[in-house]
């Protein structure tokens, strides 16, 4: 069951952060933004759906995708904290964004040679879109840190809000040791250097990190997890069965 | 937050040997996000993979009030170039 697990992780990592940057539909700062954050959480949200199938195929229950999504609970979700973490501002989103896709994008690059088809059919399509979400959000970031007062203090903020939980990228899970699926852990010095490269157009620094915060792949979230899931699910809770 | 931002025109090419075409306008802060922002506004449905953007206050306009003196070519179709057949090697034109 290691594949699966490791499945279910990468699939609510993106379908908990899809959902996240969603949340911005209809409130984004501008216009171009509002278009351009929904195509990010479809993208998201398009590669959980894939994971999900993926993953009731191999646990061979006859569960869909929608019971993987909708009927498990907060401490059944095994997500990043860095992906539930709330939207609070742009700088916010836009920061998380760069941190989840720097670390994805070579992710799946690796995974292009898995002899597992969905993972590599999976990371074909992904490594286009999580190339774009490194530009688009890296962009932003250099613009805000190096724009005007209130927008590098803004972004100042996030960094120190959320450097916290990116440690948890590279930890050791159940995606380790299963032959198909890239190492974590190996995925470090490729997103340290884009973070890197970057931060410095920038002007903001890499913080040390005394206390990161983990637990998420062992079902321990944020408070805001449950609100999340709460929202998201409640229609299908409501309905059970229902389809869209 | 817009009315800070320039304005970009925005033009996109369905596909080789086509002109870029106008599309829409967008907010953006400088031309990089312009081109960004033209692919999350106005690329979603396939529309074309080339894009061009530019700073609207770029574009001179011709004055309406003067559109009496442009040309009514009425009934001199021969200047509509239907009168002979392209060959179908040479593709769009």
């Amino acid at each position: 069951m290691a594949l699966f697990d490791a499945v279910l992780e990468l699939a609510d990592d993106h379908l908990v952060l899809g959902h996240r940057v969603s949340e911005w539909c209809g409130h984004a700062p501008m216009l171009e933004e509002d278009l351009a954050l929904p195509n990010m959480a479809l993208d998201l949200i398009g590669t959980a759906r894939t994971l999900y199938d993926y993953a009731a195929t191999l646990e061979g229950l006859g569960q869909t995708e929608d019971d993987m999504a909708y009927l498990r609970n907060e401490r059944e979700y095994r997500n990043l904290l860095l992906c539930e973490r709330p939207n609070e501002d742009f700088a916010h989103t836009i920061l998380r964004q760069l941190y989840f896709a720097a670390f994805m994008e070579p992710y799946w690059t690796q995974a292009l040679d898995s002899e597992d088809d969905v993972i590599r059919g999976v990371a074909g399509k992904a490594v286009k879109e999580m190339a774009y979400h490194i530009r688009h959000a890296g962009e932003w970031v250099i613009r805000l840190g190096d724009g005007t007062e209130e927008s590098a203090r803004r972004i100042k903020d996030a960094v120190e809000a959320l450097h916290i939980y990116t440690d948890e990228l590279f930890e050791e899970s159940a995606a380790d040791g299963v032959s198909g699926l890239p190492s974590r852990a190996a995925i470090r010095p490729a997103w340290e250097a884009t973070i890197d490269q970057i931060f410095a157009a920038a002007l903001l620094s890499r913080p040390v990190v005394q206390y990161p915060q983990s637990g998420g792949r062992a079902g321990r979230h944020g408070e805001s997890l449950g609100h999340l899931l709460a929202e998201m699910q409640s229609v299908y809770r409501a309905h059970p069965g229902a389809t869209w | 937050m817009s009315g800070e931002v320039p304005l970009w025109e925005v033009f996109i090419r369905p596909r080789n040997g086509l002109a870029h075409k106008h599309v829409g306008s967008l907010h953006a802060a400088d031309e990089v996000m312009a081109v960004q922002a033209a692919r999350d506004v106005y690329t979603r449905r396939g529309e074309g993979n080339s894009i061009w953007v530019v700073p609207s206050v770029a574009i001179t306009a011709s004055d309406p009030d003067q559109a009496g003196e442009n040309f009514e070519p009425g009934e001199k179709i021969y200047r509509h170039p239907t009168f002979y057949e392209i060959p179908d090697e040479v593709g769009h034109m």
